[in-house]
C-alpha cells in the first residue's frame, strides 16, 4: 500500500485542493515513517514535530477557508540541509563547533516556503559543512543508504536525498558546491537540480566556497523539481550574487517534448573508471531520448581532467577564507586559551573535523605568498577553458548528457582513507558549478545489484526550462518506479 | 613528485591546532593531493584570462536605508560568552 507519504507533492497537491487530505495527514505519515525507519537511516539531525504540526494546522485552516488561493508547495512537508539557517531551529552544518547554533533568521529559500504555508519536518545529516561525497564526514555520523544500508548515500547532502527517497520527506533542499544535490540524488534514487548559480538565493545558506555554492531540491518527480524550484527562484536583494530574474512557473511548457532537441553526449564521461551498470543504464537513457525525437551527436570537452584539480584548488581556497569566521567569539564552540590566539587555534582544532581540516589547510596553502599564482591563479584559469569548452558544445547542442557519478552507491568506510579516490566521484558534476551551469539528475535505472543510477543533463545558464523539459521527457520515458527494500518490507 | 609542505607554517596561518599524527597525515595527504592539482599549470596559458565568478556580476548596490538589526538577545544567545551586549573575549592588548 502507497502512503500519503510516498506519493509526489504534484499528488499530494491535488489532493489537498479537491479536499481528500489535509497537510495534517500528509504530516502525520512523513513522521510516521521517519520513526519507522529512520533508526536506521540516520537523515534528521533535529526533527522539528511540534513546529511540523502547528504549520500543517495553520496551512489546513487557510485551505479551508473563503479564499483558498494557496501555493502549489502548501502543506507539503519538507526537509532542509542543515546548512540552511533556520530561525530558532539548530542548524549545525554536521559540525561540532555549531552543535549549538540556533540561527537569529530565516534563509531566504525557507522564508519564501514558509510564506507559502511549506511544513518544515526538520533538518537534514550532511557532511561537515558540506565537504564530502558520502555523507561519511558528518560529525554526527554516516548517514545509510534506504537502497543497502551498508551503502552510503552520497553526499554531501546526503540526509536531504535519504530522507526523500525513504518519504521520509516529500521533497528537500540541499546544497551543490561540486554536486552535492547532484551526486547523492543519484546515488539515492531520487531527482536532483542544481539550478543556475545566483538563481536562487544563498542568504542564510552557512558559506562554503561562495563563487560555487547554489541551493538545489530533491524530489521523487521532475514536475516536482519545477514546481520547487519555483517556489525558491528569484531575484533577492539580500545576496548580492542573486541573478536579476522574475520569480515564475517553472512546470509551463514542461510536457512539451525533446523532438528535434539537440543531445550532445560527453565523451569523456563514458571512459576508466565509469562503472559498466552505471555506462550501460545511462547509455539506455540516451537511445531512449533518440526514440523521443531527440538528435543525439557526441561532444567532447577536452578539459575535463582538469576540472577536478581546479576545483579541489579554488573551493577549499574560498572555504578556507570563509570558515575563518568560526573563531570561538560569536557563536559556536569555544575552547578557552591564554590568550585570543591560543583560544581561536585551540577551538578550531577541537571543532572542525578531519575533511574540514584538511581543506583549510589546502587552501590556506594555496592561498598563502609564494603559492598563490601556480594554484589558485591557474586553477582560476582553468575555469576559463571549462567555461570555453561548455560554451563551444552549447553551440552546436541544446542539452549535454553524462552520469551523474562514476559509480552507483559504495559500502561505508571504503574510500574515508583515500581523499583523492573521494574525490573523483564529483568528476562528472563538477563542471557544472565551475561553469555555472543547470544540472539535473534524474535516475535512469538500477545496475546489477539493485543500485540507482543517476543520469545528468546539464543546459547553458539560465535554461532551466529546457533543461527540465528533457529531463520530463525522458523520466516519462524511463518510467524508473523502483522502491528501496526498506520500504517496500515495511508496507509487506 | 608528492609536493612538500610546511605544514606547521600552514596550520599557524589557519589558526589550527592540529596534533602530531594530525601533521604527519595531512603532509602525505597535501601533498599527494597537491601534486594532482598542480595539473592545472599544463593547460593555463598566460593568454588565459582567470575567472573568479562564472556569471561576472560588479557594483551591485542596494539603497542605503535604515532597517531594524537582527535581534540583539538571539544573536547574544549563540555567543560562549556576552557581556553589556557585547561579544566578550579573552584579552588582546597587555596593560603595563
Amino acid at each position: 500500500m502507497t502512503e500519503l507519504c510516498d506519493l509526489t507533492a504534484t499528488e499530494l497537491a491535488a489532493r489537498l485542493r479537491a479536499g481528500e487530505t489535509t497537510s495534517a495527514e500528509i504530516s502525520a505519515s512523513c513522521l510516521a515513517r521517519i520513526d519507522a525507519v529512520d533508526d536506521h537511516v540516520r537523515a534528521f539531525l533535529t526533527r522539528t514535530d511540534d513546529l511540523a504540526r502547528e504549520q500543517a494546522a495553520a496551512t489546513d485552516e487557510l485551505l479551508a477557508g473563503p479564499n483558498a488561493e494557496a501555493a502549489p508547495a502548501a502543506g507539503i512537508p519538507i526537509a532542509l540541509k542543515d546548512v540552511l539557517s533556520t530561525r530558532g531551529v539548530r542548524s549545525t552544518c554536521g559540525s561540532k563547533i555549531l552543535e549549538t547554533y540556533v540561527p537569529p533568521y530565516d534563509c531566504t529559500p525557507w522564508q519564501w516556503l514558509r510564506a507559502d504555508g511549506s511544513v518544515l519536518l526538520g533538518k537534514t545529516n550532511c557532511d561537515e559543512f558540506a565537504m564530502g561525497s558520502s555523507n561519511e564526514n558528518s560529525a554526527f555520523g554516516p548517514v545509510h543508504n534506504p537502497w543497502d544500508l551498508d551503502t552510503v548515500p552520497g553526499g554531501s547532502s546526503g540526509g536531504s536525498a535519504a530522507a526523500v527517497a525513504a518519504g521520509m520527506a516529500v521533497w528537500a533542499l540541499g546544497t551543490d558546491t561540486g554536486g552535492s544535490v547532484r551526486q547523492p540524488a543519484s546515488l539515492s534514487g531520487v531527482v536532483g537540480l542544481k539550478p543556475t548559480y545566483g538563481l536562487v538565493s544563498r542568504y542564510g545558506l552557512i558559506a562554503f566556497a561562495s563563487s560555487l555554492d547554489t541551493v538545489g531540491t530533491f524530489t521523487r518527480s521532475v514536475r516536482d523539481a519545477a514546481t520547487l524550484l519555483s517556489a525558491i527562484a528569484g531575484k533577492d536583494p539580500m545576496d548580492a550574487t542573486s541573478l536579476d530574474t522574475p520569480r515564475r512557473d517553472y512546470t509551463e511548457g514542461l510536457v512539451e517534448g525533446v523532438r528535434g532537441l539537440r543531445v550532445g553526449v560527453i565523451r569523456e564521461a563514458f571512459g576508466e573508471g565509469v562503472e559498466p551498470g552505471v555506462r550501460d543504464s545511462v547509455r539506455a537513457g540516451v537511445d531512449a531520448l533518440e526514440r523521443l525525437g531527440a538528435t543525439v551527436g557526441e561532444v567532447s570537452l577536452p578539459h575535463t581532467d582538469y576540472a577536478l584539480s581546479a576545483y579541489y584548488l579554488i573551493a577549499p581556497s574560498e572555504a578556507s577564507s570563509n570558515l575563518a569566521r568560526y573563531d570561538g567569539v560569536r557563536y559556536g564552540l569555544r575552547v578557552d586559551g591564554s590568550d585570543s590566539v591560543q583560544m581561536m587555534t585551540r577551538t578550531r582544532g577541537a571543532g572542525f573535523g578531519a575533511e574540514v581540516k584538511r581543506r583549510i589547510m589546502l587552501g590556506t596553502y594555496a592561498l598563502s605568498a609564494g603559492y598563490y599564482e601556480a594554484y589558485y591563479g591557474q586553477a582560476q584559469k582553468v575555469r576559463t577553458l571549462i567555461i570555453r569548452d561548455y560554451e563551444a558544445a552549447f553551440a552546436n547542442y541544446d542539452v549535454l548528457v553524462s552520469p551523474t557519478s562514476p559509480t552507483a552507491a559504495f559500502p561505508i568506510g571504503a574510500k574515508v582513507d583515500d581523499p583523492l579516490a573521494m574525490y573523483l566521484n564529483d568528476v562528472f558534476t563538477i563542471p557544472a558549478n565551475l561553469s555555472g551551469m543547470p544540472a539535473i539528475s534524474i535516475p535512469s535505472g538500477l545496475d546489477g545489484r539493485g543500485l540507482p543510477v543517476g543520469l545528468q543533463l546539464t543546459a547553458p545558464v539560465l535554461e532551466e526550462s529546457r533543461l527540465l523539459r528533457a529531463a520530463h521527457a525522458l523520466e516519462d520515458a524511463i518510467g524508473f518506479d523502483a522502491r528501496p527494500a526498506l520500504i517496500t518490507e515495511l508496507a509487506a | 613528485m608528492p609536493v612538500e609542505i610546511d605544514i606547521e607554517h600552514v596550520a599557524r596561518l589557519a589558526r589550527l591546532e592540529l596534533t602530531d599524527e594530525e601533521k604527519a597525515r595531512l603532509r602525505e595527504q597535501l601533498g599527494a593531493i597537491l601534486e594532482h592539482a598542480a595539473k592545472v599549470g599544463e593547460v593555463a596559458a598566460e593568454d588565459v584570462p582567470p575567472t573568479a565568478y562564472a556569471i561576472p556580476r560588479s557594483n551591485v548596490f542596494r539603497p542605503d536605508e535604515l532597517a531594524p538589526s537582527l535581534p540583539v538577545e538571539e544573536v547574544l544567545a549563540n555567543a560562549p560568552e556576552a557581556e553589556a551586549d557585547r561579544f566578550k573575549v579573552p584579552r588582546i592588548v597587555e596593560v603595563e
